[in-house]
């Protein structure tokens, strides 16, 4: 529906892309005792690094090939091989992750045959899973990547359902749930709660929300995950009764599941706003047979009330959102859902699910041209990650932080937008930055025939003469 | 307050409800009144008077749940945002400490904010107690020096209306007539056209909107004394007297002052609206009738026309969306015609109006604007609002602040024009805003959202399945 306009530009200016590499580092993170290694230069990893320990507020478990600049034109594969013992001698990792970046690929590293040359030399570490997939940074971004990832991690790890006798149905009340970056801990916790609501057990891949959540644990250092989808239950996802994929970019991944083990799913764009959560709570009560807890019917109830309470500021209201392609999307539902236009969409690369978003356009670039087009369009509000802070200061627009990464506040990671509650408190807090901006103010009139004291003061500097000012008792 | 004075307050000569039994001003029916005190009616009537530190001499109940809730605006002052009580005590009362508190309170107020002068709302329990808050504020007037005024408004004398007109009264008696106007600004006077001077009483400047007005009365040469009692000042209510032409904005409440003043001054007054381009347009002829300047009305004609072209011309993209819309409005009170004739300018269609508060005069109007058979709504209790949105397919209800809850859990749209407000909607270019929240709200695709049941709900069951 929307008009797709290309990157024009030479120069990004304030990019609003981070990088696919990096994303793919995030879905390993969300498996337990796993460690991403980077094949590329260790400033690859060390950016990486910083970016999610600013996002997340925790220790971040990344690794590198650090390819040097022999490396470089000599051929890197034995790095890979050196790093790969390195990490499994040292800490007997349950996975290993290895996404290329821009200079692996551009050197052009075989990083599947690097693995292979690491399992013919090192047969002890059999064992453990390597996950090696392409992604550089020059395509894609941080969503495409961590969805990559994804799908190189089943694609290795779930096995096909003739080599291992797998039943879709088998285990009733397991739901595999494939779930994209858009989705903070604070989402997937809500996510879990729910399916739990209806008696199913939902099977997370990749669970952020057990490994990134921020909480203090017994452990006092790891070097790798302290928690999210176990690696070993990959090998039941092929007896789920069903698969629920979240997000857009998933789709890949979401059809290597189901060829591979045969089982059903049901797909989501987002879960943002009354309309896509409601779809959402039908299939699971179809799927479960219960029926839908009044705790939920509830909070149904309670979202509806808070649309029809913020409607009045946020119909009409018109709003500028930066992020990555399926947190744009979600967004631009939930804010036309309450009347709301989007006069500015940007998003840092091209995904399928753009033709989706409803609005006029959609801007393939960086915060500047989000900047460029919230102007033009006379936005409201900002939605967009820490980032954006500058372009809203400029604009002397709020900004409500959303994605990554979100480094200038707490507990942006541990936000819930989706479901019932999650989009209830969404609208709120849209709802309050735009009274705050007291649009319906009308600047104050100040007649020159006025008797106020104060107008005389700023007109001539002649206060006036100081009158007797008893009153009548 | 003597009963005496009380009961005269309430027999008000000008007011049409005079003549009725049932009256604006009738008592209160214990187990279902609804609307505010007097001491409510009071203080929403003055506290607009932007440099006035307005104290309220009671319990905190008075003060406490009432202070800053209003939409009024000011360009200058801020004090009257400040929320002042005597906040008085157990022991105050026991020990009879209030007048004390009362006269260090004063003090405090006047060595804190410096204000141009204070008011002092008297308060049920005082009022009980026998405080004798005119002889409190008498000596602290003389003590430091700044006006002290005493509004005798206690919840128990009676309605928010009495209280209104307790407010004007306080004025009158205390206040008009204890300063002559400023001479004109000398730089005004450069050209040949006459300067008139005008009050507003009842105009409070709800969010604003008065700032849409103004401007088109300095262009004619009308220079506003006071609005009583928005965006004013202390020292120009002090000048109200000298005023060649009185509008009652919008309301009754404070007809007591046009009346007076009238009585005293042979101010003339007139009654009108600044809502709805007609009314507006109405409005400036008014001023220029009476006040008799021959060159005032032709100018008067010239902005009309200048005016009424230009916001046409801005209303055509709304009228489109808005045309044959149907409205329930129920506001009590004048506005139950004066918005009438906005929402006609743009349109639609007013099924039926309030007239709880309306006197004889205003349901006349309401006949002229809508018709003979039009309907009117005496009791506007919720469940028969929504029945009557229901029964005749209303497609929003307009009314006050505190009925929007009730449409909006009947999900029914829903268009708030009480003091509580966010939005001005006051002159040419009010209407413009009007017209846009109307439109903001009819249009959103949440009524849609809130009505549809659950899709497990639904008689045939949709499954949403895309794998």
């Amino acid at each position: 529906m929307a008009e797709i306009l290309k990157r024009k530009k030479a120069l990004s200016v304030s990019p609003l892309k981070a990088s696919q590499t990096i994303g793919a580092a995030l879905a390993f993170l969300g498996f337990y005792r796993a460690i991403p290694m980077l094949h590329g230069s260790q400033g690859c990893t060390a950016f990486g690094k910083v970016f999610f320990v600013r996002h997340f507020r925790e220790p971040i478990p990344l690794q590198t090939t650090a390819m040097d600049q022999v490396a470089a034109v000599m051929g890197s594969e034995d790095l890979v091989v050196e790093g790969l013992k390195a990490i499994c001698s040292k800490s007997n990792p349950s996975l290993v992750g290895v996404p290329t970046t821009g200079l692996a690929e551009t050197q052009g590293s075989d990083v599947k045959m690097a693995v292979g040359k690491f399992r013919g030399k090192y047969p002890e570490y059999d064992h453990i899973p390597v996950v090696a997939l392409s992604a550089p940074d020059f395509s894609g971004c941080l969503e495409s990547g961590f969805a990559a990832a994804t799908r190189a991690i089943i694609e290795t790890l779930v096995p096909e359902r003739e080599a291992a006798a797998t039943q879709p149905g088998r285990r009733k009340r397991q739901v595999n749930v494939l779930v994209n970056t858009s989705l903070t801990p604070g989402d997937l916790e809500e996510l879990k709660d729910t399916i739990e609501l209806f008696g199913l057990r939902p099977v997370v891949v990749p669970d952020l929300s057990d490994s990134l959540d921020g909480h203090l644990s017994d452990i006092e250092f790891s070097p790798l995950t302290v928690g999210g989808t176990s690696v070993d239950e990959l090998a039941t996802l092929g007896d789920a009764a069903a698969t629920l994929v979240i997000g857009a970019s998933m789709d890949a991944a979401a059809d290597a599941l189901r060829k591979r083990t045969g089982v059903p799913d049901y797909r989501f764009d987002h879960l943002m706003g009354l309309a896509a959560f409601d779809a959402f709570i039908q299939v699971l009560h179809e799927l479960s047979g219960e029926a839908v807890p009044e705790k939920l019917a509830r909070q149904r109830a309670q979202l509806q009330d808070a649309m029809l309470d913020t409607h009045f500021m946020l119909g009409m209201g018109r709003f500028a959102i930066a992020s990555d392609p399926d947190l744009v999307h979600a967004f631009n539902d939930l804010l036309t859902g309450v009347g709301g236009e989007t006069v500015a969409a940007v998003v840092p690369a091209k995904a399928n699910v753009l033709t989706r978003i409803a609005c006029q356009q959609v801007q393939i670039g960086d915060l500047e041209d989000l900047e460029n087009m919230a102007r033009a369009g006379g936005a409201e509000l900002i939605i967009g990650n820490s980032h954006a802070l500058e372009t809203a200061h400029r604009l002397q627009l709020p900004l409500l932080r959303a994605g990554f990464p979100q480094y200038d506040q707490l507990g942006g990671y541990q936000r819930t937008w989706i479901g019932y509650r999650g989009t209830r408190r969404t609208l709120f807090e849209l709802a309050n930055m735009m009274l705050e901006l007291e649009k319906g103010e009308i600047e104050p009139y100040r007649s020159v025939l006025a008797q106020k004291p104060e107008y005389s003061e700023a007109n001539d500097g002649a206060a006036p003469t100081s009158e007797s000012s008893a009153i009548r008792h | 307050m003597k009963q005496k004075e009380i009961a005269a307050l309430l027999d008000e000569p000008a007011c049409s409800h005079n003549k009725k039994s049932k009256s604006g001003c009738a008592k209160p029916k214990p187990g279902s009144a609804a609307g505010g005190c007097a001491f409510d009616g009071a203080q929403i009537a003055l506290l607009p008077i932007a440099d006035v530190a307005h104290i309220v001499h009671g319990p905190i109940a008075c003060a406490g749940s009432s202070w800053d809730n209003r939409g009024t605006r000011s360009s200058g002052p801020r004090l009257y945002k400040i929320g002042m009580t005597t906040d008085l005590t157990e022991q105050d009362v026991i020990m009879g400490r209030g007048e004390k508190r009362l006269f260090h309170s004063i003090k405090q107020a006047v060595e804190t904010y410096s204000p141009a002068a204070v008011f002092v709302y008297n308060t049920c329990v005082p009022a009980l107690v026998g405080d004798d808050v005119g002889a409190v504020c008498k000596a602290a007037e003389e003590r430091w020096g700044t006006p002290v005024v005493p509004v005798d408004a206690a919840g128990f004398y009676g309605t928010k209306n009495l209280g209104n007109r307790i407010a004007g009264e306080a004025m009158v008696k205390y206040v008009c007539g204890t300063r002559e106007p400023d001479p004109l600004p000398e730089h005004t006077q450069r050209d040949a056209m006459r300067i008139h001077d005008v009050n507003l009483i009842g105009e409070y400047n709800i969010a604003g909107e008065l700032w849409h007005v103004l401007p088109l009365l300095d262009e004619l040469g009308i220079r506003v004394l006071c609005t009583l009692s928005g965006d004013a000042r202390f020292r120009e209510v002090q000048t109200m007297h000298r005023a060649e032409v009185n509008m009652m904005v919008c309301s009754k409440a404070m007809i007591n002052v046009a009346r007076k003043l009238e009585d005293a001054f042979g101010t003339r007054w007139f009654e009108g609206s600044f809502y709805g381009v007609q009314d507006m347009n109405n409005a400036l002829r008014d001023f220029a009738r009476l006040i008799e300047d021959p060159d005032l009305g032709e100018r008067t004609e010239r902005l009309i026309a200048r005016e009424e072209a230009r916001i046409n011309q801005a209303l055509e993209p709304w009228r489109e969306q808005l045309r044959g819309k149907k409205v329930l409005l129920y506001t009590g009170g004048v506005k139950s015609w004066s918005i009438i004739s906005a929402l006609q300018d743009l349109g639609m269609i007013v099924v039926a109006t309030g007239t709880k508060k309306s006197t004889e005069e205003d349901k006349a109007r309401i006949r002229e604007l809508m018709g003979e058979d039009a309907k009117m709504i005496e009791d506007g209790n919720p469940r028969a609002l929504i029945d009557i949105v229901r029964d005749n397919n209303v497609d929003i209800l307009i009314a006050g602040g505190r009925n929007m809850y009730t449409a909006l859990k009947a999900r029914v749209p829903f268009l708030d024009i009480n003091q509580e407000r966010d939005f001005g909607y006051e002159g040419y270019q009010g209407m413009v805003e009007l017209a846009r929240q109307l439109t903001l709200t009819l249009n959103s695709p949440v009524w849609e959202a809130v009505r549809a049941p659950a899709p497990w709900q639904r008689p045939v069951r949709e499954v949403v399945v895309n794998g």
